[in-house]
């Protein structure tokens, strides 16, 4: 298969800059309390929310962009950007009544949105500039209790759900994005699987930041209740655009006791062009809770785009027993910069996590994994195994670890290997001289390296992103 | 099938290949003996078009083809392979995934149809089998962890695999014991035809009892000195290469 995923890449430049012309209902750039009851009253919120969203905009305000990332940030000016854009549509209750152009570009980015969808076993919940525009399989999932909708409707619909869960894992005042987000999100994806649930099919949300000057700002909330299983993926794509984009997400996860949840990304935000101009600025709180005993949470991560990548999906080791993944690759080329990697908080006894970090730099780009072991002393035999690897391709791109541990409890092990490698010219000439030309030699090597991580994805997500990693990398070698 | 005319290199800046001579017809061996140093690597490293050497004069037409118009993954799909004398570890690639890139970049090149599993399965074995190569090896990354003899055997393997016209060994016997040469020089002749042809680069007679040259060159300092027969590779074994120096220093 492999081959044939490098065949089919041949264009160097960013396959998914193109913009839709829809008819878009935006509101004029600025932040201040009005434009966050704006949002709210758009979107027909009930009172709780508003306030929730006020006291976290309140608190925002008191709050500075954090500096410690290995990242060089160019000041944001948080009044410049419009916080609300949505594709006008009234509600479309089936695929006839979705905007045509809407669905020409879910079919460019390759969302099989339609009835073949069935057969791949996929619902896909599409996010286009804030709103969810079309949940399929809802009903097949509602036969098992499985709720799987945008947030906004799970505000509607389920406000006890969303009222216990929401910031119970991602508080309003964890950090300055997280502030943000809480005050302004437009949409997002909400997704609850019931007791003793095995989710039949993977759940996937498409997230694409269309309109100029928008910032995305979107929420998911995956709740498994005790003894189920979800498998949850996300991809993510921006048009091309000079300027840079905003985009602030929080994602939460509670997973109780004996359940499972695997959450897998691919993005590809837009990473600005070769020289480092525009680009999706990409500030993500991603966190899980591993709540009851024996619960499972696994993290994988593509990261393949953006200007400049802040995230560290993390998971906190809550019930006894239980135990957390991270696999990551990451790559960055240009002038890209990425800081990113994962925090395990060991709370529970005999709570088990795996970190196995994959970084790619290429070009100009800054490329570190941060990562933090913290055991608490009341986490007896907690175990933790942790692998950095960084992969340079030219001597102009840095790869940086900054591994933190905290252990309060003398029965914890923890161990942290690292290693450095480079594509050597050796290398690839010895695949040129096989007949591979040297993008596809890069790519060859690229997704060797990457290989354990990328099986940890779905099927159709691990093709998608080994054509990804291989088109970020083209042109940086020879 | 390769006419090497007049041939100059350099590497950083130092000429190493000083007016090299060289005609080969399809169905030959050539054997291409000298001292260390001599140059040998740097005509394969050149003729297979790795970029870290310049080429300063010359020409090289290879069936037709201006060969050094052409990028080294072309020239390797027109038919030209190298085995190298230091094969290069590839970790994380496997042999399976390399060799099946290989063949269908190949085949894309030569615009034929990609190989279907069944075909390229059924190719690993056949070519397994004739240089005797364990399934242990085909099923790590390239090269990773091999001995010094089972990289040698794992480039004539692919040598058997990729079916080129003109095969560039470059010391392929050194680091094989004598079982293994016979094993690779076996592999070698069975894969002879009429329409393909062979460089064979070594430093020892030993392996001309196994490959039969036609022609035995000896490169002195850059250029072909002296072309013989395979009687001449007994008499550099016998002799050395003094003479050699002296006859050609003497002129
Ligand atoms: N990368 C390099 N940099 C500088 N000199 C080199 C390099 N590679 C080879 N040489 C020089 O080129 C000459 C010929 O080397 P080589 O072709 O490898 O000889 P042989 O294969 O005949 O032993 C030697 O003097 C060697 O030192
Ligand atoms: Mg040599």
């Amino acid at each position: 298969m492999a081959e044939n995923i490098l065949h089919e890449v041949t264009q160097a430049d960013y396959k998914y800059g193109f913009t839709t012309d829809i008819e878009t209902d935006i509101i004029p750039i600025g932040l201040n309390e009005d434009v966050v009851r704006v949002i709210s009253a758009k979107k027909n919120e009930p009172e709780w929310m508003l306030e929730y969203r006020l006291k976290a905009y309140r608190h925002w305000t008191t709050m500075k962009m954090p500096e410690w990332a290995h990242l060089k940030i160019p000041e944001i000016n948080y009044q410049s950007i419009s916080y609300y854009a949505a594709p006008r549509t009234n509600g479309p209750k089936n695929l006839d009544e979705v905007d045509p152009e809407l669905l020409k570009t879910f079919n460019k980015l390759g969302i099989p949105l339609e009835e073949q969808m069935a057969l791949s076993g996929i619902a896909v919940d599409a996010v286009m500039d804030s709103v969810s525009v079309k949940t399929t399989f809802k009903e097949t999932l509602a036969e098992k209790g499985i709720i799987f909708c945008s947030f906004s409707e799970a505000v509607e619909h389920h406000p006890d759900l969303i009222q216990k869960y929401m910031a119970s894992v991602v508080p309003i005042t964890d950090n300055f994005f997280a502030a943000l987000n809480s005050a302004v999100f437009s949409d997002g994806s909400f997704v609850y699987i019931p007791k003793g649930v095995r989710c039949p099919m993977e759940l996937s949300t498409y997230f694409r930041i269309n309109a100029i000057n928008t910032g995305q700002f979107e929420r998911t909330l995956i709740v498994a209740d005790e003894d189920s299983y979800v498998s949850y993926l996300e991809g993510c794509t921006a048009p091309t655009r000079d300027e840079n984009q905003l985009h602030a997400a929080i994602v939460e996860i509670i997973v109780h006791k004996n359940a499972e949840v695997k959450y897998s990304t691919v993005q590809n935000w837009y990473p600005g062009d070769k020289q480092g101009k525009g680009g999706v600025y990409n500030f993500v709180t991603k966190r899980g809770i591993c709540k009851g005993d024996n619960s499972k949470l696994s993290w994988t991560q593509v990261e393949t785009g953006s200007a400049i990548t802040w995230k560290y999906p993390s998971c906190i080791l809550q019930g006894d027993n239980s135990s957390a993944e991270f696999y990551s690759v990451a790559v960055t080329n240009h002038y890209q910069q990425a800081d990113t990697g994962t925090k395990m908080i060991h709370l529970g006894k005999n709570t088990r996590s795996h970190i196995l970090s994959k970084g790619i730099s290429a070009g100009f780009s800054n490329n570190s994994y941060r990562g933090l072991v913290r055991v608490s002393p009341k986490a007896d035999n907690a175990r933790n195994y942790s692998q950095c690897d960084s992969l340079l391709l030219g001597d102009k791109c840095g790869a940086h670890t900054f591994p933190y541990m905290e252990v309060n409890n003398e029965t914890a092990i923890i161990e942290h290997e690292a290693t450095t490698s480079k594509i050597s010219e050796d290398q690839i000439f010895y695949c040129n001289q096989r007949g591979i030309s040297t993008e596809d030699a890069v790519g060859l090597i690229v997704n060797g390296y990457a290989k354990e991580v990328l099986n940890k994805l779905p099927m159709e997500f691990a093709v998608e992103a080994q054509k990804l990693l291989q088109i970020t990398l083209e042109g940086s070698v020879g | 099938m390769l006419q090497i005319k007049n041939l100059h290199a350099s590497i950083n800046g130092k000429e190493i290949l000083k007016g090299l001579n060289l005609t080969v017809r399809p169905g030959e061996i050539h054997a291409i003996m000298g001292p260390n140093g001599a140059g040998k690597s740097t005509l394969a490293s050149v003729l297979t078009g790795n970029p870290a050497f310049e080429v300063t004069h010359g020409t090289v037409s290879f069936n037709g083809k201006d060969l050094l118009e052409l990028a080294p993954e072309q020239r390797a799909n027109e038919g030209i392979f190298l085995s190298f004398q230091y094969p290069v570890e590839i970790p994380g690639v496997s042999m399976v995934n390399f060799m099946r890139t290989a063949i269908n970049e190949q085949r894309k090149y030569r615009q034929q149809e990609t190989i279907s599993a069944t075909d390229f399965l059924r190719l690993m074995r056949e070519k397994k089998e004739l240089v005797e190569m364990d399934n242990k090896l085909t099923n790590r990354s390239v090269n990773e962890g091999f001995s010094g003899g089972e990289k040698k055997r794992n480039e004539i393997f692919q040598m058997a695999m990729l079916d080129p016209s003109l095969s560039i060994l470059d010391e392929t016997d050194s680091g094989l014991d004598i079982d293994a040469l016979r094993i690779v020089a076996n592999g070698v002749n069975k894969l002879k035809r009429a329409d393909n042809a062979t460089i064979v680069i070594t430093h020892y007679q030993r392996l001309l009892d196994y490959i039969v040259p036609d022609f035995v060159h000896v490169l002195y300092d850059g250029r072909i000195v002296k072309t013989g027969d395979k009687n001449l590779a007994l008499e550099l074994e016998e002799k050395g290469y003094d003479w050699i120096k002296q006859e050609v220093e003497g002129k």
